[in-house]
């Protein structure tokens, strides 16, 4: 057999790069996502949005659109008094505005009409009085005393104070050698995943049950908002999640437009099929806020790091929705990465009048680690130590390690990435070295494998699969998991392969239907690999086990005497054997088809300390470790900032497919790429002037680098086979890796991202001034 | 994508002679909000078979290859002409479908993402993208794949910045675009190989 016959035949199983089970369906076409779901009958939803960034709504007047030919229904806010929201605390959005619309964009009403031509019209039809508020579009407005209070809840439009110190911070400053304050703007930032939102609802008006297929990370919280808003019981609804185009973080809470579909499904009586444009797609939002980091560090004349006091200021938006959670993750993962004795945290998580901000890739901790680390290595400079030198100076010490945030580090590869990267970069010959207009920058970050504690506690384990096996000798694996692009469901078949030993033909993989498969908590927070990879080895365990038994029957033997060779049982040290067909005609005689369940709890003692408050924001059972060197240009004269190559290490614990790996990281890095260079959005007056892909400057392949991954495998010692996550850990190094190469290629020092040509102009002036005060200081001095 | 659309400008010119043999029927007595248009019948090849139907002259060939046949393989993911999900091969050259009129293509050659495969066999771009995980998500993949199509008939050796020139168009947010040039690549050299 050829080697690329022996590698076909255990594709599949853990270590082997395996292409996605469902990929075949992506590249032939055949993939049905939520737009393509068949719908004959399907009437057109289309949602009335607010033209005012905060308005009282005096007046919703619907009757000339009802009384249009073709309508067939139109819902208002009277239709929903209910609000929603992800985390069961801050629940303050209503599907269609209540009194108030808070953002230009805020769905006011929506029609089902039998065509989107006749939708368009009666949207034209409904008459909306409003009575203008004062808007504010930042922090700093909204937060001055005698602001309009957009939620009359929190009078002084702050959703969330953040106040954490832990260690002696004062005394950290106090023996440091130097202590440096920078503040850093980061703009905001959204998912831009290429499929456009869209749900099919569809309501069976005789059982009163109503189906959504729906563009959703987490069809469970949508289950969970949409029986809730709709007052109908849990049971009467099902949610089937299709093919996926993306999330990134959009797409975990339930939101507005799954929400109105499902209301104008059951006031029409039937089908309907609410597309979102592309506009409205960024208008639902949920990205990175535009973050102010101030960052203060102290450390010693080696470079060792005493103290850090990090500021956060978030411009969250209109609602809730994640933000308490966003703004405590700027603090969380302060911790975990060095060793770092005294941290102090502030942060303040503000509303404002722009569409709400939510979880994005690296969800809060992107910005914090970015200031941080461009930060470390301008204080570098300063001491002259290297920037790869300093970081090894502040490693961990010592592994396992409890963070002062009650965080339990259980493997830690950085040490290894940081020597890969060095190395691949060829950094030591390199660095300080460019020539005029380019530069090599380094940075390191890192993210959880999932957070231990869901946001809708229940008790239930983290994650729950069942594995059906019948007649036919087909592997069933069910899980919830959303599949989203990122390859869950070959990641969950895996674990079978690998567990069992069976045939990767052999499996197939349903996920994410609620009438079929049981509940998960969702593709969020880089949880799934983890959590659900162990609940889908401790199945395949059980179902090996009772094959095994039932092998030992049929042979006449002790089952602890049976040893499994891929599909074949066997009595050790004879040849008696049986093959896994007949094994599965053992075990299912008297019993039938057979189902079995794998779970995974995470154990308390990673969920944080019930002593310090929120560290549950952050408590993970391990982190991904990643450094990074970027390869940049930059055009004096454009001021085009180019990232041209990128060397990443990740400590993935291990790399259960290396192929989705590459993939997962390169997608990750390349979209911090976009945050640092061209990406942001833009608000006139809370208008979005940015709502098309081409005002919202996402990379084009022709301005991609190459993007070189290094693998580090550090076997954790509770994930799948010993895998970590390896889809978010590597984002946020990306930001001050470029900046420290930008340094270098031109000596400028960037406190704001994106480096977009005009930001990198002024950038290149503020230099010019300072080095221009420098020589004149120089000239005075040899003058005096 | 400019040029693009400059083409496909040129196209909607030259084909508008065919528009102007619309039928038209002011859709009087009809009972939506909706005006009826002018229609077309349009007879077009589309993945190798022979088609004549009946469009609305303002029928995008986007929504003519999703609804009217069922062909959803072509994706929308913007709202016109920004991020090349939706292109399909009109005598075998790129067109953005959501920017082209379906009138626009008659008596042409259509070719979408389905129909490259042969037989059940896909072909050696869709491989390539298979094997080599050039796609995550999948959303943008057909766009991708037709692209590629195009760029490979017209030049079956491209470097990578050829590659990266003819599908900068094409947006995708998933693979951060390593893997897709790797596999357009490899495709490549799997379709000289077989010459």
């Amino acid at each position: 057999m050829s080697i690329t016959k022996l590698e076909k035949a255990r594709v599949g199983t853990v270590g082997v790069r395996t292409p996605l089970i469902d990929g075949v369906d992506k590249v032939t076409g055949r993939a049905k996502y939520t737009a393509d779901v068949a719908a004959a009958d399907a009437l057109s939803g289309r949602i009335l949005r607010s033209p005012l960034p905060h308005a009282r709504v005096l007046r919703v007047d619907t009757s000339k659109a009802e009384a249009l030919p073709g309508v067939v229904a139109v819902v208002t806010g009277e239709d929903c008094k209910i609000p929603f929201g992800v985390l069961p605390i801050a629940e303050n959005e209503f599907p269609l505005a209540r009194e108030k619309v808070r953002y230009r964009g805020d769905p006011v009403a929506a029609v089902a009409a039998v065509d989107a031509a006749t939708a368009a019209r009666a949207i034209d039809l409904i008459e909306v009085e409003y009575e203008p508020l004062p808007a504010y579009f930042d922090a700093k407005r909204a937060m001055a005393p005698g602001a309009e209070p957009i939620h009359a809840e929190k009078p002084n439009n702050v959703l969330r104070e953040v106040h954490n110190e832990f260690g002696d911070v004062e005394a950290g400053f106090a023996e440091a050698y130097l202590v440096r304050e920078k503040t850093y703007d980061y703009a905001e930032v959204c998912h831009a995943q290429m499929e456009p939102n869209a749900t099919l609802a569809e309501y069976d008006v005789a059982r009163g049950h109503l189906t959504l297929h729906t563009t959703t990370q987490v069809p469970y919280y949508v289950l969970l908002k949409v029986a809730q808003c709709l007052e109908m019981d849990q049971a009467h609804i099902r949610v089937i999640k299709p093919f996926l185009g993306g999330g990134f973080g959009q797409r975990t809470e339930a939101l507005h437009f799954e929400i109105i579909a499902a209301l104008l499904a059951r006031k029409a009586g039937g089908t309907v099929r609410l597309l979102q444009t592309r506009e409205e797609t960024f208008i639902a939002h949920r990205g990175r806020p535009d973050t102010k980091v101030t960052v203060k560090l102290g450390m010693t004349r080696e470079g060792k790091l005493t103290a850090c006091h990090l500021l956060a200021t978030q411009e969250g938006g209109a609602y809730a929705g994640y933000g308490i959670i966003t703004i405590l993750y700027t603090g969380a993962l302060l911790h975990g990465i060095y060793d770092l004795p005294a941290i102090k945290h502030d942060g303040w998580r503000v509303y404002t009048n722009n569409p709400p901000c939510g979880a994005q890739r690296g969800h809060g901790t992107v910005d914090a680690r970015a200031a941080f680390e461009t930060l470390m290595n301008e204080m570098a400079d300063e001491l002259g130590i290297d920037h790869i030198e300093i970081r090894q100076r502040n490693l961990l010490r010592e592994i396992p390690h409890v963070t002062a945030y009650a965080q339990r580090v259980m493997s830690y590869g950085l040490p290894e990435c940081l020597e890969k990267v060095l190395k691949a970069s060829g950094w030591a010959e390199r660095r300080g070295k460019m020539p005029r207009g380019k530069g090599l920058g380094v940075a390191c970050s890192h993210f959880v494998s999932g957070t231990s504690t869901p946001k809708h506690w229940t008790g239930e384990p983290h994650a729950t699969v069942n594995l059906r096996l019948d007649f036919d000798g087909g592997i069933t694996l069910l899980t919830g998991a959303a599949d989203i692009g990122q390859g869950s469901n070959t990641m969950a078949a895996q674990m079978v392969a690998e567990t069992m030993g069976v045939h990767w033909e052999r499996i197939r993989v349903i996920s994410a239907d609620s009438a079929l498969t049981p509940k998960d908590n969702g593709s969020y927070s880089s949880r799934v690999t983890f959590m659900v990879g162990n609940a889908a080895i401790d199945a395949s365990r059980k179902l090996e086990r009772i094959l095994i038994e039932a092998a030992a029957n049929r042979l006449e033997a002790s089952a602890d005497d049976i040893e499994r060779e891929g599909e074949m049982f066997r009595v050790a040290g004879t040849d008696k054997e049986l093959h896994f067909h007949d094994a599965v005609k053992a075990a299912l005689v008297d019993t039938g088809p057979i189902t079995v369940k794998g779970i995974f709890t995470c154990p308390p003692e990673f969920m944080g300390s019930k002593a310090i408050r929120a560290s549950a924001i952050g408590a993970t059972m391990g982190f991904c470790y990643a450094a990074q060197v970027v390869e940049c240009s930059v055009d004096e004269v454009t001021g085009k900032v180019t990232a041209e190559k990128v060397w990443v290490a990740v400590d993935v614990g291990r790399a259960l497919n290396p192929l989705a790996v590459e993939g997962q990281v390169q997608g990750g890095v390349w979209m911090g790429m976009g945050q640092a260079v061209s990406e942001r959005t833009f608000y006139n007056q809370g208008r979005m002037m940015h709502g098309n892909l081409l005002d919202y400057r996402v990379p084009t392949m022709v301005e991609s680098p190459d993007i070189e991954v290094l693998i580090v495998e550090s076997m954790d010692p509770n994930g799948p086979y010993g895998a970590k996550e390896a889809s978010e850990g590597m984002l946020s190094g990306f930001l001050p890796a470029l900046a420290d190469a930008v340094h270098e290629a031109t000596g400028g020092r960037a406190y704001k991202m994106p480096l977009n040509p005009e930001y990198v102009s002024d950038m290149l002036d503020a230099r010019d001034k300072m080095q221009d005060e420098a020589q004149e200081n120089e000239q005075e001095g040899a003058t005096a | 994508m400019s040029s693009i659309l400059a083409e496909q400008t040129a196209l909607a010119d030259e084909q508008s002679a065919t528009v102007r043999d619309g039928i038209h029927d002011p859709g009087a007595g009809r009972k939506t909000g909706a005006r009826r248009r002018a229609r077309t019948i349009l007879t077009v090849t589309v993945n190798g078979r022979e088609r004549d139907d009946v469009v609305p002259d303002n029928l995008l060939l986007l929504d003519y290859l999703r609804e009217t046949l069922g062909l959803t393989g072509t994706k929308q993911g913007c709202d016109g002409g920004e991020c090349g999900a939706c292109t399909v091969l009109v005598d075998g050259k790129p067109r953005l479908s959501c920017s082209t009129l379906a009138v626009q293509v008659q008596d042409r050659v259509v070719e979408t993402v389905e129909g490259l495969t042969e037989g059940g066999r896909m072909s050696a771009l869709q491989e390539a993208f298979h094997e080599s995980l050039g796609a995550q998500c999948g959303y943008c993949t057909p766009g991708m794949i037709t692209t590629a199509e195009a760029l490979l008939r017209r030049n079956p050796n491209p470097t990578r910045d050829e590659i990266k020139a003819a599908m900068g168009g094409n947006l995708c947010r998933c693979t951060g675009y390593v893997k897709i040039v790797e596999s357009v690549e490899k495709a490549a050299l799997a379709r000289r190989e077989t010459l």
